[in-house]
């Protein structure tokens, strides 16, 4: 068993990454993010690694993704302004095939927006917001405890896809305050990339086992190193040849894509007879999970799937938690990123919608004025 | 080993137009390579976009291809946690010193230790000549027709305040320093940077100064002036060309040193 701490979410994030072997953080303060730097900053000089405050989130992302290719496990902390300054090189991680973990503790926006209050308005643009065709992986946290968990996942899941991954949590959640168990390494499973077995001579950075992911050589290796954000074949020189860049991006959509099962996690409360379905993330799910206790109490069958993995969107586990209920209710933070996805993948369902764009968390007492307007 | 062990000669010839001084900045930093026997296993060769930031297919060494104006970010990572690896960074003087203004700077003020080698041919040649941070004031490029208005960075006084502890230039004409100087630049303890000038006939050569490759590989003899020479001349001469050679070098605590020495304290 490992130490119950009371901490906030964004301690919660730092101590998770520390624990999954993260030992280099790239970064630029914000808020409501700063917290993670802070944490990073005291702790890992101790472990022998390196904090170190960049120019800005360009090259705060870029210097985590060469510290990763030097073998650290490595990551940055942001809210929404940064992480948009982030996008070009998440792109160079995705494309490059570098494992490297990005916490985004989103605020309200557009722009500097609401700078200091929340919101969960981040949801397409962590799948999306860089340039062209790309899977990606995104996890999100709803409780300190889950940031400390999620945390390591996120490290685990970039070693093992090779790719970037996406931890979004949001401000609530970010300086929310719990009991939260700090797994020791020993505890907790950890994966490391998979490194090359053959000759250092017939070494190709991008030729893919038959699990789709190339095995990386940092540098330093023996076997050398060819990191190419360009269209690349599997020696990692430029090849833009229509055959290979079809190749390319189909690889990296499907090592992704095809292993949904493994990378897709819900987490389901009182589903078991629910007809009803109160589909959530982060903090919202948390207002979601008590609203649905209070129906409870009043006799409606109302049940919870939390999504702790919103990318790739896990539709065949979601399709079977839900597969008794008539209506689907997404509850978010924003004007309707997540139930874009929902209506997309239930189009024979009834899909409501419960948003606030105020700065301000929904509160279960909200949830169950909404939920009057299911039609029963 | 001889410096050819250091190219990729399959990938030859090089991409680059004809008149493009690129290549004899490629050789003389392979040479450079070899003088210093550095371990193609502990070397990282790090570029940005541009057509300079092609060079890294010609290296047998590990390489990093990154985007446009971030590669001392990227290089920076990349040192940080191998302090046993040997960085040097190409870029062209938009990379470098444009879009990669702030990095430049901030690389230079941590002292990462590393060597930039910035080939300034005052022009964005990749994207077909528009005109750069280092374009002189005046200058015709393709998006600057009537003349830039603009004023130009001097990329070895901005490296020099900046707080890199190596700073030197050279030009494809002056081979013999050029090699020196990266060797000494590469061997450097810190954060270093050598500007070499270059040429682009196609597009800067041609709309300022009608020039071919070797009117300007001539311009490059004349402008180039030694260090202690350049610093005898009368201001108005010294208008009329630019100091070559190591213009700076001073000892000090590299980034990852004085990092060490905070965890040493704390431990
Ligand atoms: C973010 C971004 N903006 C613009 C470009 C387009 N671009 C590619 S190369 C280049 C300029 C290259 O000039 P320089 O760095 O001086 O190198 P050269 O090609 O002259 O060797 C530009 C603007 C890009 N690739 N990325």
């Amino acid at each position: 068993m490992g130490e119950v701490k009371f901490l906030q979410g964004n301690e919660a994030c730092a101590e998770g990454a520390i624990a999954a072997g993260g030992r280099f953080f790239g970064g630029y303060p914000i808020t409501p993010s700063s917290e993670i730097a802070a944490v990073a900053a005291a702790k890992l000089p101790k472990v022998d690694g390196c904090y170190l405050q960049l120019e800005d989130e360009i090259a705060s992302i870029a210097a985590v993704i060469g510290a990763s290719m030097s073998g650290a496990k490595s990551f940055t902390a942001t809210s929404g302004p940064g992480f948009s300054l982030m996008q070009e090189n998440l792109g160079v991680a995705v494309i490059g095939e570098v494992p490297c973990v990005i916490i985004n503790v989103s605020r309200g926006g557009p722009s500097t927006g609401l700078a200091t209050k929340q919101a969960q308005g981040d949801v397409m643009q962590t799948r999306w917001g860089t340039h062209g065709d790309h899977s990606i992986i995104v996890l999100a946290p709803s409780s300190v405890q889950e940031c400390f968990d999620l945390t390591v996942e996120a490290f685990n899941l970039s070693e093992k896809y090779r790719t970037p991954v996406i931890v979004l949590t949001d401000k609530t959640v970010g300086h929310l305050r719990e009991d939260v168990e700090i797994k020791k390494p020993e505890e907790l499973e950890i994966v490391d990339r998979k490194k090359p077995t053959c000759s250092p001579e017939e070494y190709k950075p991008y030729k893919p086992d038959t699990d789709m992911i190339p095995p990386i050589s940092n540098y330093g290796d023996p076997h050398l190193q060819r990191v190419n954000s360009s269209m690349h074949g599997e020696e990692g020189f430029l090849d833009m040849s229509p055959e290979n860049s079809q190749k390319v991006v189909q690889r990296l959509w499907d090592k992704i894509e095809k292993n949904i099962d493994d990378i897709g996690m819900i987490e389901t409360y009182h589903m078991d007879d629910a007809e009803t379905a109160i589909i959530s993330f982060g903090i919202s799910a948390r207002s979601s999970l008590q609203a649905v206790d209070k129906a409870r109490k009043e006799g409606q069958k109302i049940g919870l799937v939390q999504l702790k993995t919103l990318w790739p969107f896990p539709e065949d586990k979601i399709k079977e938690a839900v597969k008794d209920c008539s209506d689907l209710v997404v509850v978010e933070l924003n004007m309707g990123q997540l139930a874009l996805e929902v209506e997309r993948v239930f189009r024979d369902k009834d899909v409501l919608r419960i948003n606030k764009f105020s700065g301000e968390d929904i509160l279960p007492g909200e949830i169950l004025e909404k939920l009057k307007e299911v039609p029963s | 080993m001889s410096y050819k062990d250091y190219i990729r000669e399959e990938k030859l010839p090089l991409m680059w137009c004809k008149g493009c001084s690129h290549g004899i900045t490629l050789a003389s930093i392979a040479r450079a390579m070899d003088t210093l026997k550095l371990d193609p296993e502990k070397t990282v060769v790090v570029t940005g976009i541009g057509c300079w930031g092609k060079s890294d297919d010609y290296f047998r060494t590990h390489v990093f291809h990154g985007t446009h104006g971030r590669a001392l970010s990227f290089a920076t990572g990349i040192k940080i946690p191998k302090e046993e690896l040997k960085v040097l960074v190409l870029m062209g003087d938009g990379d470098g010193t444009t879009i990669g203004g702030n990095h430049f700077l901030h690389t230079a003020r941590r002292n990462i230790d590393m060597t930039a080698i910035v080939t300034n041919n005052f022009n964005y040649g990749m994207t077909g000549g528009q005109y750069s941070s280092t374009s002189p004031e005046g200058s015709i490029t393709s998006t600057s027709k009537y003349g830039t208005a603009e004023k130009s960075i001097d990329i070895c006084d901005l490296a020099i305040t900046s707080g890199a502890t190596y700073v030197g230039r050279s030009t494809p004409y002056h081979v013999k320093q050029m090699d020196n100087l990266i060797a000494e630049a590469v061997d450097h303890k810190g954060f270093s940077m050598v500007e070499v000038t270059s040429l682009c006939p196609t597009y800067y050569g041609r709309y300022n100064y009608r020039a071919n490759s070797v009117d300007m590989m001539k311009m490059m003899k004349d402008q180039g002036v030694k260090k202690s020479k350049y610093d005898e001349l009368d201001e108005s001469k010294k208008k009329e060309c630019f100091p070559i050679g190591k213009l700076h070098q001073v000892e000090e605590e590299d980034f990852n040193t004085k990092y060490k020495k905070v965890k040493e304290s704390i431990n």
